[in-house]
């Protein structure tokens, strides 16, 4: 519980083009090596002690570089916390640290509290008397309000939602006890392979809808990434500004995940904006034409919404078409400008095109249909449009890892159900899952198992 | 009452019940001189209720006793009328075996087994005194003004301190089964500062097998391949009793229902808390009355015996309810009551005033174990017995003290659970108690075990060299097997497929092989024999280490992680209350339980990750003070 591996952004949020992800503890190494991949393909296990090592961080399951980064490799004891101590030189903005932090903590390591690596430098004696009640103090105040503020953070909802996942796990469990502690007692019906396996999946579908809706916490946190597109001279900059002015922006001049692309957040009507590649949209140049087919690909593709302009007064062209296509799997709004010219436009052609997106005509230039446009934008992320199936949402990182390894021991238990391995070993991984949600409502008591037991079955001999 | 000198031992053992015979044969077996003193040597190793050992998790307690060198294994195997494995359709952590003993027999060996045992005296006696000088035992007096000197006096009185009897609204003052109840030690406990609870427990009625109708029940024999306990038992019994099962009726539960005002349980009579786990037929209808019925097993008490228990009617209720009751048993219609059923309340002491070796914390060299202690269960009592007497013997010889850990055995568990958490009913393990039991098979108990038993001297170099050949055997074929590759040829196939897998496609090694759930050993060593003679037991351990291998991977490295915590030692005299931080609840209850270890600490209630964050910092403030100073 203690001594486990521990990762957290380390550098100020939002500050700097570079970011650090620290990762301490005897597994910081192992699970470094598990997502990076260096170009000579040397192992970070077999590399000397404080060096630093280029290369990629890639996401295991889709084998996709995630981030190009700099490791530094620091072996105990000689480190801050005289634990081996990896740290993850990041040249992202915050939605790619984010990924990476995620990355880390899915594959072994723990979000570290506030504090928590200054409490282990202590701890491994690496601080002296003088700073030690100093330290007490802040764990006591640190730990206490980071509880409060992840129970605060997390609303009714989720909690309740979480808690009847963990009665679920909770009366299969106790059924399977059951069935091992008192074998021959007929009342309980024996728990089945099958019905195991029901049940794991209807908890596995559940996980993974609070981990779908995990983005909108995001979205809430870091801003709805929105990218506008259309040919040049479509009136993009006009837009921009408009939203811009019209709305205070909250930060600006944000260093995005390339230098090229500047991030701008403005709040429409309660949903706060982060507009990507204002930068460019300023110098009226195409995304696509400045940084090239491929990145701009992944830019929308990281978007949460994309604002598709096209011109009313011109009829619609190929690279229309194309980019109508482009957008088609997307959150979308197409915004049919410049009203206040003759239109050329067929309206129901781009509508059939729009495959049931919204679409809006507005004159950017004469503030007409602006508004309309920032209703949609509001509407669709409250009133359901963008992942918002349920108002539940989880949002907090630590939260979100663990439903992660939830994720992970529940599929391990459903593939040894299928396999077909005794009932007991399926309960470890039942279990563990049940004790995972428990660590996000911060709720693990073996002794509720036995409890469980005695209230639910009639038992004794 | 004059006074005598009686005689000194280096270890005294009050009690000769499960806990009792174990505590002194452990220490008579490791060398010390010990005395047992017991109100009525007939009543050596008695089972007061049902007439059965093991099933889950007790089972593998029998096993560890044994692998540790103890005497409850040996004794059941010789004096059992049944026995069988349990969940032998589920996986190996919970297979679990289970005996119905002759309860006369299983006293007489044990009784003859103590009176062979070197270095060990019986005797005849009740103890009504502790001795007790400068916070430390110095022996006992009893009631007929003998003292007895002892370095180490081990307190095993199961539910005789302050036994109260009760059957309607009868209540009289008795141990079980009518025996003396101890009062004069009680006080003798109570004055001397620990704390106590009280509690209550039941035995259901018992009828003359003569009488009953077996027709209108369901046979329930024993396993037909022989079974043992001990893991030196090479005779096994053959001549195996049934036990029968029937049910309750409508009228069973109308009865009780008509009659639940004389229950003392509901009636207020009984005051102590009963096991949830154990309940009596009165309870199990409240509490579930949408049950229309409860199974009731008809088991012998012994060979020489018509008595039969009749399991799962469980009561405190009048004895003419009782007779009723049993009337209305399909099968027991004209059964003729021998005993009726009661309850009974006891002085248990709270176990938080233990250390791990169960010694008290209050009294130095005093240990207490069994159903004392808040357990339940005759395996439970034994398991506390054997550490009780290992630990009280090996501070008389100068040896280390031995506590087993939670990853290395059910008994580590239950005295961990105890002295650590307490217990608000009397405690029963239960698989579902141990976070590693997929560690704690009942096939392995030896190879956890017989390593510790043979350096205290209760493993005979003869055993344990036999031990020590079957372990190098599981290691040679377990590396065999990694390492043989498997063709796809077609006798391999065949085999293969008879064992309804799917044929091979390209070599694999023989080990990848049986991680295939249908693969057995045997069907392995049919393509790739083993040069050796590989025993059953061998083979058993080959198959689950090398099936269950990701799941055991997976439960060592959850405790190697506790092991680290366990390593992070508590100084002893901390004192909770000048630590600045803590909370309340915490340093109450850290100062009432006294953790040895971090790891220990965490599991204390009320003790949250935050108080063992300041606790650590305390403790490393310490130490570099005292670099530093």
């Amino acid at each position: 519980m203690h001594f486990d591996t521990i990762a957290a952004i380390s550098t100020p949020m939002g500050e700097g083009a570079i970011a650090i992800i620290r990762i301490s503890g005897d597994e910081a190494v192992e699970i470094a090596d598990r997502l990076f991949r260096s170009p000579s393909g040397k192992q970070l296990v077999d590399s000397a002690s404080h060096t630093i090592h280029y290369g990629h961080l890639m996401d295991p399951v889709t084998d996709e570089v995630v981030e190009e980064i700099m490791v530094s490799l620091m072996k105990a004891p000689k480190t801050f916390t005289r634990e081996d101590v990896i740290e993850l030189n990041c040249h992202g903005g915050l939605v790619s640290v984010n990924r990476v932090l995620r990355l880390v903590l899915q594959y072994g390591a723990r979000l570290a509290e506030p504090g928590e690596f200054t409490k282990r430098a202590f701890l491994n004696g690496r601080i002296d008397l003088s700073q030690s009640e100093a330290v007490m103090d802040l764990i006591r105040a640190k730990t206490d309000r980071a509880m409060n503020v992840a129970l605060n953070q997390m609303d009714g909802k989720l909690s309740r939602l979480i808690g009847e996942l963990r009665q679920a796990l909770l009366e299969t469990l106790a059924q399977v006890e059951v069935n091992i502690d008192y074998p021959e007692y007929d009342d309980v019906e024996e728990m089945t392979i099958p019905l195991m396996i029901e049940k794991g999946e209807w908890v596995r579908s559940e996980i993974i809808r609070l981990l779908s809706t995990s983005s909108q916490g995001r979205i809430l946190r870091e801003g709805l990434s929105t990218v506008i597109i259309g040919r040049p001279n479509v009136g993009k900059s006009s837009l921009l500004n408009s939203l811009v002015q019209e709305n205070k922006a909250i930060v600006t001049d944000i260093a995005g995940t390339t230098r090229d692309i500047i991030e701008e957040y403005v709040n429409v009507k309660g949903v706060p904006l982060k507009l990507v590649d204002t930068a460019g949209i300023r110098e009226t140049e195409d995304l696509v034409e400045r940084i090239g087919v491929e990145r701009s690909r992944q830019v929308l593709k990281e978007a949460d919404l994309v604002i598709l302009l096209l011109n009313g007064s011109e009829e619609l062209s190929p690279e229309d078409e194309r980019l109508l296509e482009t957008i088609r799997p997307m959150d979308a709004i197409i915004v049919v400008n410049k009203t206040d010219l003759p239109q050329q436009i067929d309206i129901e052609t781009v509508k059939q095109l729009a495959n049931q997106k919204h679409v809006i005509t507005a004159s950017i230039l004469q503030d007409e249909g602006v508004d309309e446009l920032e209703e949609t934008i509001a509407n669709l992320f409250f009133g359901g449009g963008i992942e918002a199936e349920d108002p539940t949402y989880v949002s907090n990182e630590r939260h979100i890892a663990l439903l992660h390894q939830a994720k992970t021991s529940i599929e391990d238990a459903i593939q040894a159900a299928e396999a077909r391995v005794p009932i007991d070993m399926i309960q470890i991984d039942i279990t563990r899952t049940w004790e995972l949600l428990g660590e996000i409502v911060g709720d693990t008591v073996q002794d509720s198992l036995i409890n469980q037991l005695f209230s639910q079955f009639c038992l004794g001999k | 009452m004059p006074q005598f000198e009686a005689g000194t031992f280096d270890v005294i053992v009050i009690g000769a019940g499960h806990a009792g015979v174990e505590a002194a044969y452990a220490s008579a077996k490791m060398g010390a001189s010990t005395l047992v003193l017991t109100m009525n040597l007939d009543m050596i190793a008695f089972m007061p209720c049902n007439p059965s050992l093991g099933g889950p998790a007790k089972g593998i307690v029998v096993r560890e006793i044994d692998a540790l060198g103890g005497a409850m294994g040996k004794v059941i195997d010789k004096t059992h009328i049944q026995m069988r494995m349990l969940n032998t359709g589920k996986g190996p952590a919970v297979r679990a075996l289970r005996a119905q003993a002759d309860k006369v027999l299983y006293q007489q060996e044990m009784k003859r087994m103590l009176e062979d045992q070197e270095n060990l005296s019986l005797h005849q006696g009740v103890v009504e005194e502790l001795i007790v000088e400068d916070g430390e035992v110095k022996g006992v007096l009893t009631q007929i003004g003998a003292v007895y000197r002892a370095k180490t006096v081990i307190v095993t009185t199961g539910t005789f301190l302050r036994g109260e009897v009760i059957i309607g609204d009868l209540k009289y003052s008795s141990g079980p089964n009518n025996q003396m109840p101890s009062i004069g030690l009680a006080d003798s406990l109570r004055g001397l500062g620990f704390d106590t609870v009280r509690f209550k427990t039941g035995t259901p009625p018992r009828v003359n097998s003569n009488t009953v109708d077996y027709s209108k029940t369901e046979i329930q024999p024993g396993d037909e391949t022989p079974r043992a306990f001990s893991f030196e038992t090479t005779e096994f019994i053959t001549d195996q009793l049934p036990c029968w099962l029937t049910y309750t009726s409508p009228l069973t539960h109308q009865l009780i229902n008509e009659n639940l005002h004389l229950s003392p349980m509901y009636s207020g009579v009984i005051k102590g808390k009963g096991p949830s786990y154990c309940p009596s037929i009165e309870d199990k209808i409240v509490r579930f009355a949408d049950k229309s019925r409860h199974q009731i097993f008809l088991e012998p008490e012994g060979r020489n015996t018509r008595e039969m228990y009749v399991q799962g009617l469980s009561t405190s209720l009048p004895e003419h309810v009782q007779r009723k009751m049993i009337e209305s048993v399909p099968g027991l219609e004209k059964a003729q009551m021998l005993r009726a059923g009661y309850a009974i309340e006891y002085d248990a002491i709270v176990p938080t005033q233990l250390w791990p070796t169960l010694e008290t914390k209050k009294i130095k060299n005093l240990y207490t174990a069994g159903q004392l202690n808040g357990t339940s269960g005759y395996e439970e009592a034994a398991a506390q017995g054997i550490m009780a007497g290992i630990n009280a013997a090996s501070s008389v010889l100068g040896k280390e003290e031995v506590v087993l850990g939670r990853a290395d055995a059910y008994i580590g568990v239950l005295i961990d659970d105890l002295v650590t958490k307490g217990t608000s009913e009397p405690y029963r393990l239960l698989t579902s108690r141990a976070e590693y039991r997929l560690l704690l098979r009942h096939d392995n108990a030896d190879l956890r075990l017989t390593e510790v038993g043979h350096s205290l001297g209760m493993i005979s170099d003869e055993r344990y060299e036999k031990f020590v050949a079957k372990k190098e055997q599981i290691e040679q074929e377990i590396e065999r097997l990694r390492k043989v590759s498997i063709k796809p040829e077609e006798a391999v196939q065949e085999i293969i497929e008879a064992a309804g897998g799917t044929a091979l496609r390209e070599p694999m090694k023989a080990a990848d092989l049986l991680k295939r759930p249908e693969m057995k050993y045997e069907e392995i060593c049919k393509v790739i024999p083993s040069a050796l003679e590989i025993s059953q037991d061998v083979a058993e351990q080959v198959e689950i280490s090398i099936k269950y291998e990701g799941y055991i991977e997976k439960a060592m490295q959850q405790v190697n992680r506790m092991k680290k915590m366990e390593n992070k030692k508590i100084p002893e005299g901390i004192d909770y209350h000048a630590i600045s931080g803590l909370a309340k609840e915490a340093r109450a209850n850290l100062s009432d339980v006294r953790p040895l270890s971090i790891a220990q600490a965490s599991r204390i209630s009320g003790v949250n990750p935050a108080d063992i964050s300041i606790l650590l910092v305390y403790i490393e403030q310490g130490k570099i003070a005292k670099i530093s100073g």
